[in-house]
């Protein structure tokens, strides 16, 4: 999670690959207008991997895994966020599960967790993918 | 039946209705089903059922549904019931009931529980085809049957209790109904000349004619033998096509006579105050067959049921007497509350009345005080509100001025007596003789916090029901008493209600979600998220209040879009693989067949499964994100519109053909169906809402299960309100009667807003109104009364929302910046989303699920969409 500078012609940004593989490792996603404060979108990987992408009013990114673990269908995107406890969360579409957008644990169900990405916004410069 | 007979000493009960269903099961609380051979003879073809709610049957109440037996009960307790096998003899020397099929069972103990029979006057023709009485449900099936075949005028002779239900059902089959009272007011036992005159006013404003006053004198018949009239008193004859003799009913004591029991003067079985027979210390009766020791036959069900457990108690031998009971009754008669408690009609010595009448709203309301001011008993009709609090004060002196509790609030009286005012020792549920210090102390001792838990503690309210509202106000007393402070607030982001958050933001003009959480949100939650539950809550009232606070009536427009829920925000219903359903709405179901094909067309095109919807229209399943604005600008080239299936908002008004082509419609039930269907098209709600518009009472569209339902009748339209299916269906209440399209509509307009205006989020109409004070009463004064004087805002919302409508997926697939959110990746907005797969299913798609390593765990109460 990073903060996000008031510039217009921001990407959202990916941590791509290692944690060590330095700058090079982070993928571009879109232009950071495109995310709605308060909602998400999801992002495919080179890998086949899908991400769900969010920012809050305050301007923060957050990018968990996409794919709900309680329905299997890759949906947590279309969730609705807001905040518990002073943390950030996003609920499951389908059955409303809620997921820790910092950690990805799920606070329904101690059990569950889902993975969580860095993300970034920066200036396309400094973009390596 | 395992027990040997004559091993075990042997109960024989003759009657299985509701004393003696109550009988077996306080012989079970006992043991005694244990101890004993238990036999019951049972006349009608079905075992015990509710006849006190036997009218409820032409409500859409089944023979199956009305039934109080459980018969697993009845297995595991061993009882042999033998269905329609009545008892004929009783041979009181050797101990043996014979019944009709001949069998003979020896008894240790009689118990006679034979109920009443109904009272015919004998006059000529009385038997004739046509002819019936009102009391078990095959009467029913037979009135509804000729009532189908042969009727179109029906007369019931009694306007007491029974007599105005008959005439009630019978107005419910279609039939114009009279009522021929012999008295001079109606329901002459339970209410007084000036509670019957405003009874007379309100029932012959609901279209039914009223004869008080004038006897019966023959029944007149055709060549056939058929009814078609009746003679009256005064000379006159009235023309009717069936007649129902609601006259009173009579103990049924001929197998008492017939083996030499005491009799009493106008029959009943004269009992000593264990309900046994004066004669025969081995031979019981209780229930409306018995002469009690106060030397009352009582025919109403709670007496009965304290003598069940009375005998119970003495075949027991435990201690326990019957010595008379309250008659105290609460009714709804055809939407009319009637209630009489204690002395009502001040039989006591020097005793005064307190009366309040207003004819105008057929408002009538008496007290009978004793001298030293003791409240004595009294009648209300109209409005009983009052009812559980004045019955249970009766015998003491009221802590505030009698006429304060009869005004109505607007003329200075309606002192609230809240339960507060009663003593520990009142009996606040007269059924289950429950005193109010009895429901303290399951709050306080039981740790109960809710009604249910409370009725299942107490037995409070599990009877005739009517002091279920001061139980409720009983235990929210206790509970804020004992210092428990429940939380109203919506939610961790906001300490209001949605009522009162709705009334911010129509009052302040607040048209965004973020101005409302950082002013009135609570103190940490200001500046921040918010949350899943106070999001879409809050986009609903933004919405449904869109022209009139100044905010964009759009959905997806700006703000609204992040708060809305995932459906709403892709204008579509997601399934459980990550694809869409698309409904496109269908007005009262009519469809031309050029609509079907597109509709097929599309489908076809598109590869989607279709089916019709239990809403009379067709839903078209699996199509990925990025297919539906696709799929949409053809439905709307096509003039199709979303059927908001997705939101909180109209759903469906379902019709029926109606007069243009079925044989029984009065109206024009399809047009009504698609002119409301386009009115409230849109429109946001606290929950889905859906309604349905029949052509006449037989009700094919099912009217009578939606939040606001309309049934034809010959003068207009009926609407009802407050029904439900899912998982707690509701019948609807009538709201009105015979309204012109015009009044109807008014109505409705005025009902709906002023539901999205009070309503809890997802709370549907019917838990709605069962949790607002005051319930439908309420609801009716506000939205017909107008009195709260907010009408014409309520009229003036709706025309507004009505005026702005616009479809929104028409307004979608013109905005490019809001088609480029319907991707299924921001990155790849060409690529479908892999995951959403389909296999077929009988020549259609079904979706095909990942396997999954966690199982489904739907969280409690969450899944509500
Ligand atoms: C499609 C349909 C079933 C069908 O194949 O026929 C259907 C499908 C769903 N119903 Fe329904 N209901 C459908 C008619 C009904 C009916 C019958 C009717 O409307 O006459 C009822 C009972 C009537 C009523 O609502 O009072 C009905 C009572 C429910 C309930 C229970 C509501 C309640 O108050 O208890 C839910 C759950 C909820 O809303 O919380 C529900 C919820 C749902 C949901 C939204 C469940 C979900 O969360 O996914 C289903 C989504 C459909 C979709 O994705 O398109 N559905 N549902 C019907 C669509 C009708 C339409 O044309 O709009
Ligand atoms: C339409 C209607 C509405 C009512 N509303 C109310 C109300 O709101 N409040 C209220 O308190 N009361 C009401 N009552 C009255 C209430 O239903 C009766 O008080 C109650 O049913 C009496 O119960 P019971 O068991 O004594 O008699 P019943 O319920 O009549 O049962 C007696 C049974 O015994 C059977 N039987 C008779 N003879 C024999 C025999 N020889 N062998 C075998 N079986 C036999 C009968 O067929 C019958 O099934 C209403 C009654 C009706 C008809
Ligand atoms: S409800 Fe409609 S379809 Fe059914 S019988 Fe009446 S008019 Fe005909
Ligand atoms: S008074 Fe009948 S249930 Fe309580």
């Amino acid at each position: 999670m990073t903060l996000a500078p008031e510039t217009t012609d921001l990407k959202i940004q990916l941590r791509w690959g290692g944690h060590d593989e330095g700058p090079e490792s982070w993928f571009t996603v879109c232009d950071l207008d495109v995310l709605l404060p308060g909602r998400g979108v999801a992002a495919l990987l080179p890998d086949g991997r899908q991400v769900a992408l969010f920012r809050d009013r305050g301007g923060a990114l957050y990018a968990i895994d996409n794919r709900d673990p309680f329905s299997g269908a890759a949906v947590l995107s279309r969730g609705l966020t807001g905040t518990h406890q002073g943390r950030p969360f996003v609920a499951s579409p389908l059955l409303k599960q809620r997921f820790d957008l910092l950690s990805g644990q799920c606070l329904d169900d101690e059990t569950v967790r889902v993975t969580t990405y860095e993300v970034r916004a920066a200036s396309p410069s400094l973009s390596g993918v | 039946m395992t027990a040997t007979p004559g091993a075990n000493p042997t109960i024989v009960l003759v009657g299985h209705g509701m004393v003696g269903q109550r009988f077996l099961e306080a012989l079970a609380e006992r043991g005694l089903t244990a101890t004993h051979r238990v036999v019951v003879l049972c006349e009608e073809p079905r075992p015990a059922y509710d006849r006190v709610a036997l009218t409820s049957y032409f409500s859409g109440k089944t023979p199956e549904e009305l039934s109080m037996t459980d018969m697993e009960f009845i297995a595991a307790q061993g009882i042999e019931l033998h269905v329609g096998d009545p008892a004929v003899t009783v041979d009181r020397e050797n101990r043996k009931v014979t019944a009709r099929s001949g069998q003979v069972f020896d008894y240790d103990v009689l118990v006679l529980a034979t109920g009443s029979y109904p009272f015919v006057p004998p006059v000529p023709n009385k038997d004739a085809e046509g002819c019936f009485v009102y009391r078990t449900i095959d009467d029913l099936l037979a009135i509804e049957e000729y009532a189908k075949r042969k009727a179109t005028v029906g007369a019931v002779v009694g306007g007491g209790l029974l007599g105005l239900e008959a005439a009630g059902a019978l107005k419910g089959l279609g039939l114009t109904s009279h009522i021929v009272e012999f008295a001079p007011r109606l329901m002459p036992v339970q209410v007084d000349d000036g509670g019957g005159a405003a009874l007379l006013r309100t029932i012959e404003d609901m279209g039914l004619s009223v004869h008080t006053g004038v006897g019966t004198q023959e029944i007149v018949v055709d060549e056939s033998g058929a009814v078609t009239g009746m003679k009256l008193s005064d000379g006159s004859e009235l023309a009717t096509d069936m007649v129902v003799f609601s006259a009173g009913v009579r103990p049924r004591d001929q197998l008492a006579r017939d083996c030499g029991l005491t009799v009493g003067e106008r029959g009943g079985i004269t009992v000593d105050e264990q309900c046994r027979t004066v004669n025969d210390p081995h031979v019981f009766a209780i229930g409306e067959c018995a002469l009690a020791s106060d030397g009352r036959v009582y025919g109403l069900v709670a007496p009965g049921y304290e003598q069940a457990e009375t005998a119970a108690a003495t075949i027991a031998s435990d201690e326990a007497s019957f010595v008379g009971a309250d008659l105290s009754t609460k009714l709804k008669l055809l939407g009319v509350d009637v209630a009489s408690f204690g002395d009502a009609h001040g039989t006591a010595e020097d005793c005064l009345d307190v009366v309040y009448s207003d004819s105008r709203s057929g408002l009538y309301k008496k007290l009978v005080i004793g001298r030293d001011g003791t409240l004595l008993g009294g009648i209300l009709v109209g409005d009983a509100d009052a009812y559980g609090t004045l019955r249970a004060l009766t015998g003491s002196v009221p802590p505030v001025a009698p006429e304060s509790l009869v005004l109505p609030a607007d003329a200075g009286g309606g002192a609230q007596l809240g339960p507060s005012a009663l003593p520990d020792e009142a009996v606040v549920c007269s059924c289950h003789n429950v005193t109010k210090g009895a429901i303290r102390g399951a709050v306080t001792e039981h740790s109960c916090t809710t009604v249910p838990e409370v009725k299942k503690c107490t037995k409070a309210g599990t009877g005739c029901g009517s002091c279920v509202k001061v139980l409720g106000q009983l235990v929210t007393a206790e509970l804020e008493a004992s210092g428990v402070e429940v939380d109203k607030g919506l939610c961790g982001c906001f300490g209001q209600t949605r009522e009162e958050l709705y009334e911010i933001v129509l009052a302040l003009r607040i048209n965004t979600y973020q101005d409302l959480l950082d002013r009135y949100g609570r103190d940490g939650a200001r500046g921040g998220d918010g949350c899943d539950v106070c999001k879409p809550a809050v986009a609903s009232i933004i919405a449904s209040l869109a022209p009139t606070i100044g905010a964009s009536g759009y959905v997806l427009d700006g703000e609204q879009a992040a708060l809305q829920e995932t459906n709403d925000h892709f204008l579509a219903n997601l399934q459980k693989n990550g694809s869409y359903s698309v409904v496109p709405r269908i007005p009262g179901g009519e469809i031309t067949p050029e609509g079907l094909i597109v509709i097929g067309e599309i489908a076809r095109d598109f590869g989607l499964y279709t089916k019709i919807t239990g809403g009379q229209r067709i839903d078209m399943f699996g199509a990925r994100v990025e297919q539906l604005p696709l799929i949409w600008t053809r439905l709307v080239d096509a003039g199709f519109e979303s059927g908001h299936a997705y939101g909180k908002s109209l759903r469906t008004v379902k019709s029926c053909v109606g007069q243009t082509w079925c044989r029984y419609g009065v109206q024009d039930s399809v047009r009504m169906a698609i002119d409301l269907e386009l009115r409230y098209r849109g429109l946001r709600s606290p929950h889905k809402l859906k309604s349905a518009v029949s052509g006449c009472a037989r009700e094919c569209a099912e009217a009578q299960s939606k939040d606001f339902g309309v049934i034809a009748t010959s003068n207009g339209w009926n609407l009802y309100v407050g029904g439900n299916g899912g998982a707690t269906p509701r019948h609807a209440d009538l709201l009105a009667q015979d309204l012109s399209d015009a009044e109807l509509v008014r109505l409705i307009d005025r009902f709906l807003m002023f539901y999205i205006r009070t309503a809890d989020r997802l709370e549907r109409t019917s838990t709605w109104l069962e949790r607002i004070p005051g319930g439908l009463d309420h609801v009716r004064d506000v939205v017909v009364e107008d009195s709260l004087g907010i009408c014409e805002e309520l009229e003036s919302l709706m025309t507004a929302h009505v005026a702005h409508y616009a479809d929104e997926w028409a307004t979608t697939i013109n905005d490019p910046e809001k088609l480029a959110r319907f991707v299924s990746f921001v990155n790849a907005p060409d690529t479908p989303d892999p995951v959403v797969g389909f296999v077929p299913e009988r020549e259609q798609i079904k979706p095909d699920l990942p396997l999954l390593t966690i199982g489904h765990r739907p969280l409690e109460g969450s899944a509500q969409r």
